[in-house]
C-alpha cells in the first residue's frame, strides 16, 4: 500500500508533458544579472566592485545575516554595475551585472564527471563547505541549507527526507535530475546523513515518475550506502510540502508553529542534495540549476529541461527555447499551483528558479466569483486542516485575533482551497494577506516579549 | 375574588418596593465614579465615531481628553477647531489649533501618463495586489487603482475616476479622518493642510526610482531633478530619495515650483487664476539675473576692498 499524507489534498491533472526531455545545457548569454536576494532571509552584501574581473564560481557577495547565503558569480567576465534592477514581481533589488567573457572557472573546482563516492567524515568542515558554496534549499523556499542541516542543540534528527515528490503539475526538472544524476543525489543524501549524525534517509517520490523511481532505486542499490531507501508515494498535491511529506513518510505531524526538527525530521529537496554533492565533493558552488520550459499552450517538441546558470535573463531563455507562444496568457515562474506570475520578463533566474510556464487563457483566467454556499470543500481540501471559507470571511473583516486563534499562520499557501472552490472565490488571496498580518503581529509580540525579558534580566542583575 | 386581586396588588407592590430598595443600595455600594466632563465633551463632539482621532469613537476620545487633562496631543479632525474650542471650554484649558486638512492623492499615473504593461487577474484589492507584485504598470510606487481607499471612506468623499483610473477626493465631504491614507498600501494619500480658500500646492508623485527609470514608467512623474527646490525662495521643498516634497507649513503658494516643474508633477489646486507659466518664468529669470548681478557686484566690491587693504598694508611693511 503506497503512502500519502492523510489530511486534505487535491488531485490536479499532473501535466508532466516535458518528462522525457533530457536536460540540455543553455549557452551563455552576453550579460548576466545576479540578484542579491536569492535566498530566504537577509539579502547578501556584494564584495566585488565595478570593473573587477571575476571567474565562474568566485564569491561576489557575502551573507547579510545569520539566515542568509553566499552568492557566487555564475560566469567569468567583468563586473559592469551593481545597481537596483527589477525582479520577476517588478520590485527593485540589487543585482550585480557581469559582462560574459569566455568561460573560465575559479581554481579548485572540479568540473569533471567522475563520481566521488567517498563520504567525508568531518562534520564541521562539510557544513562550512555547504555554507561557503551558497547552497540553499531548491524546493521553492530557498532556505539556507547549512542552517537546516545544523539543528539547534537538544534536537536530534531521526530521519532525513529527500523530497522528490515534485507534486506541482507541469514541472519536471526534479524528475529529470533524478533520472540523469541519480547517483550524485544519493551521494549528496549520504553526505547530509553523515552531517545529521547518521540518521536513516528516505527518498520520497510520487508514483507518477516511474523512470525516476527506477533510476533512484538502481543508484541506491549500486552505491550501497547504509540506511538510504526509496519510498514510492501515492500521487497527491501538495505532497512536496514539508509538513505533508513528513506526515506521508514518517506518519508524524508537526504541531502548529513548530519546525520539522521537533518531530525529528529534516527535509531537503533532491536538487539541494545534488547541490550538496557538487559543493562537498566537487567544490563547485551553487551557480547552476535545472529549469523546465513548459506549458499547456506549448507543443511537446518545444518543451525543454535546461541546465541554466543563475543570473540568465528569463527573456534570453524564452528566446533560446523558441519564443513566447502566441496563446500564452500568463507566464509563471514555478508551478501552476504555487508559482508566481512573471510581471517582468527581463528579470533574471535565481538559485530557486524552477520553470518558465506558459499557460493559456482558458487554463489560467480566473472565473468570476459567486457567493460561498458553505459546501465545505475547501475545508476538506486543506492539507493543514484549516477552514479557508471562515478565514476568508474573517480576513475580509480584519479580525486578526480570531484569525490567529484559527491558525491562519499555519497556511502553506498551497492553493488547494482555491483550486477546489466551486464558487471560484479567491480564497488564497485574502488568506495570504491575513497570514502576513498575523505573522507580523506574532513577530512583534515575540520581539516585545524578548525585550521585556531582557529588561527584567538587567533589572535583577542590578 | 376581590380579595385575591387586592392581595396580588399588595404583594407585587411590596415586592417592588423591597427590590427597589435593594437596587438602590447596590447601586450606592458599587457606584462607578465617572468624570461628568466625559459626558459633556461627548455631547459637543460630532458623533461620527469615525476613529479619525485615533480612538475608538467619540466617547473614547472624550475619555482620553479628560484623562490627559490637556489637548496637546488630541485633535478631532472632523469637528476641527470649532469643536476643539468647545472641548477646551469644558476642560478649562487652551485649545491647540490645527489648520483644517484634506486627503490628497499623490499620483499622476493616469491611463495616458502611465501605460499598463500587464493585467492583474487576482482579487480587486490594492492590498492583495501590492502583496503579489509591483503593479500592472511600470511604476512600482504609484496608485494600484483597486479602490481600497474608496471602500474604507465613511463619508462617501473619495471615488475612482474611470477616465484616469485614479481616486478623486471630494473636498466638501472629506473630514480628514485619515482612513484612506491608512488603507493605501503604497502610502500615496497624505493629509495636507487645506490651505487658504482651499488653495494648495503638492507634488503629485511618490516614485523613489531614479529619473530615467521613472520617466520610462510614467510621463508625469517626479524625476527628482531638484529644479523646484532650487526655485523655491521659502525653503519649503526638499528632494529626498529622488522625489520632491513640499512642506505645507512653509509654502507661501507662489506657484513658481509648479511653473518650473519639467514633468508637471507639481499640482496647484483651487487657485482663482490659471497658471501663468511664462510670466512666472520671466519673473524667476529676472530675479536670478538680479541676484547674479548683486553677487557679481558684491564680489567686485569685496575684491576692491581686499586690494585696498593690501595696498594699505604694504607701505607699513616697507616702513618696518
Amino acid at each position: 500500500m503506497k503512502k500519502t499524507f492523510p489530511i486534505g489534498g487535491v488531485h490536479p491533472n499532473d501535466n508532466k508533458i516535458s518528462r522525457n526531455c533530457a536536460i540540455e545545457v543553455l549557452p551563455l548569454p552576453q550579460t548576466v544579472y545576479i540578484s542579491m536576494a536569492q535566498h530566504l532571509g537577509a539579502p547578501a552584501k556584494p564584495v566585488v566592485a565595478v570593473g573587477d574581473k571575476v571567474k565562474a564560481g568566485q564569491v561576489i557577495a557575502e551573507p547579510g545575516g545569520f539566515i542568509s547565503a553566499f552568492v557566487h558569480s555564475s560566469v567569468s567576465g567583468t563586473v559592469k554595475s551593481i545597481a537596483p534592477r527589477k525582479d520577476i514581481s517588478g520590485n527593485s533589488m540589487t543585482h550585480v551585472e557581469i559582462a560574459v567573457e569566455g568561460d573560465e572557472w575559479a581554481e579548485g573546482i572540479d568540473l569533471s564527471d567522475t563520481l566521488v563516492t567517498e563520504i567525508p567524515t568531518d562534520r564541521a568542515a562539510v557544513l562550512a563547505k555547504i555554507q561557503q558554496c551558497g547552497v540553499v534549499g531548491l524546493g521553492g523556499a530557498t532556505f539556507p541549507a547549512h542552517v537546516k542541516l545544523n539543528p539547534a542543540p537538544g534536537s536530534k534528527a531521526e530521519c532525513l527526507i529527500l523530497n522528490g515528490a515534485e507534486c506541482e503539475p507541469f514541472l519536471t526538472s526534479d524528475n529529470r535530475i533524478m533520472i540523469e544524476r541519480s547517483k550524485e543525489i544519493v551521494i549528496g543524501a549520504a553526505i547530509m546523513k553523515m552531517v545529521l549524525g547518521g540518521c536513516p534517509a528516505v527518498i520520497g517520490i510520487e508514483e507518477n515518475k516511474p523512470e525516476a523511481i527506477a533510476a533512484m532505486q538502481k543508484a541506491v542499490a549500486e552505491l550501497a550506502y547504509e540506511g538510504i531507501s526509496v519510498m514510492v508515494l501515492k500521487k497527491k498535491y501538495p505532497q512536496g510540502g514539508e509538513k505533508q511529506l513528513i506526515n506521508a513518510v514518517m506518519r508524524r505531524q508537526v504541531k502548529s508553529g513548530g519546525l520539522p526538527i521537533s518531530v525529528g525530521a529534516v527535509v531537503q529537496n533532491v536538487a539541494t542534495s545534488l547541490a550538496v554533492y557538487e559543493a562537498v565533493q566537487k567544490n563547485k558552488p551553487l551557480v547552476t540549476n535545472t529549469l523546465t520550459v513548459t506549458g499547456d499552450c506549448l507543443p511537446v517538441e518545444k518543451q525543454h529541461n535546461y541546465l541554466f546558470r543563475i543570473g540568465m535573463p528569463l527573456s534570453y531563455i524564452a528566446e533560446y527555447a523558441g519564443g513566447v507562444p502566441e496563446a500564452a496568457a500568463k507566464i509563471v515562474s514555478g508551478g501552476p499551483m504555487m508559482g508566481r506570475a512573471i510581471a517582468n520578463m527581463d528579470a533574471c533566474t535565481v538559485k530557486g528558479s524552477s520553470s518558465l510556464l506558459y499557460l493559456s487563457e482558458q487554463f489560467t483566467k480566473r472565473k468570476e466569483a459567486s457567493a460561498c454556499i458553505r459546501c465545505g470543500k475547501c475545508a476538506d481540501a486543506c492539507p493543514m486542516g484549516l477552514e479557508p471559507f471562515l478565514l476568508n470571511k474573517l480576513a475580509q473583516n480584519g479580525m486578526t485575533e480570531e484569525l490567529e486563534a484559527r491558525s491562519v499562520q499555519d497556511c502553506i499557501s498551497c492553493g488547494c482551497c482555491q483550486f477546489t472552490c466551486p464558487a471560484n472565490i479567491p480564497l488564497l488571496d485574502t488568506i495570504n494577506l491575513a497570514k502576513g498580518q498575523v505573522l507580523g503581529i506574532i513577530r512583534a509580540r515575540a520581539a516585545a516579549a524578548k525585550a521585556a525579558a531582557e529588561a527584567a534580566k538587567a533589572a535583577t542583575q542590578k | 375574588m376581590n380579595l385575591t386581586i387586592l392581595w396580588t396588588v399588595l404583594v407585587i407592590t411590596l415586592l417592588g418596593v423591597v427590590l427597589a430598595a435593594v437596587l438602590y443600595l447596590v447601586a450606592q455600594k458599587f457606584k462607578v465614579e465617572e468624570d461628568p466632563r466625559i459626558d459633556e465633551i461627548e455631547k459637543v463632539m460630532p458623533g461620527a465615531n469615525c476613529g479619525g482621532c485615533g480612538f475608538a469613537g467619540c466617547r473614547a476620545f472624550a475619555d482620553a481628553c479628560v484623562k490627559a487633562g490637556n489637548l496637546d496631543s488630541n485633535f478631532c479632525p472632523v469637528g476641527g477647531n470649532e469643536t476643539m474650542k468647545k472641548v477646551a471650554a469644558v476642560l478649562g484649558c487652551a485649545a491647540v489649533e490645527q489648520a483644517p486638512k484634506v486627503a490628497v492623492v499623490r499620483c499622476n499615473g493616469t491611463c495616458e501618463n502611465r501605460p499598463k504593461i500587464n493585467e492583474f487577474d487576482g482579487l480587486k484589492s490594492c492590498r492583495v495586489k501590492a502583496a503579489c507584485y509591483s503593479g500592472d504598470t511600470g511604476c512600482s510606487y504609484g496608485c494600484l487603482g483597486c479602490g481600497d481607499c474608496v471602500a474604507v471612506c465613511g463619508n462617501d468623499a473619495i471615488h475612482m475616476d474611470p477616465a484616469t483610473g485614479l481616486p478623486v477626493v471630494d473636498e466638501e465631504k472629506c473630514s480628514a479622518c485619515g482612513k484612506c491614507a491608512k488603507a493605501c498600501p503604497k502610502n500615496i494619500i497624505e493629509l495636507r493642510n487645506k490651505g487658504p480658500r482651499g488653495m494648495r500646492l503638492y507634488v503629485s508623485c511618490v516614485n523613489k526610482d531614479k529619473g530615467p527609470a521613472v520617466k520610462k514608467a510614467c510621463a508625469a512623474a517626479c524625476i527628482g531633478c531638484g529644479i523646484c527646490a532650487k526655485t523655491c525662495t521659502k525653503d519649503a521643498i526638499t528632494v529626498e530619495a529622488n522625489v520632491a516634497y513640499i512642506d505645507f507649513e512653509k509654502c507661501k503658494l507662489c506657484r513658481e515650483c509648479e511653473a518650473m516643474c519639467p514633468t508637471g508633477a507639481i499640482h496647484g489646486v483651487n487657485f482663482p487664476k490659471e497658471l501663468d507659466k511664462e510670466g512666472i518664468k520671466a519673473r524667476i529669470q529676472e530675479r536670478n539675473r538680479k541676484a547674479k548681478e548683486a553677487e557679481a557686484a558684491a564680489k567686485a566690491a569685496a575684491e576692491a576692498a581686499a586690494k585696498a587693504a593690501e595696498a594699505e598694508v604694504k607701505p607699513v611693511e616697507k616702513e618696518a
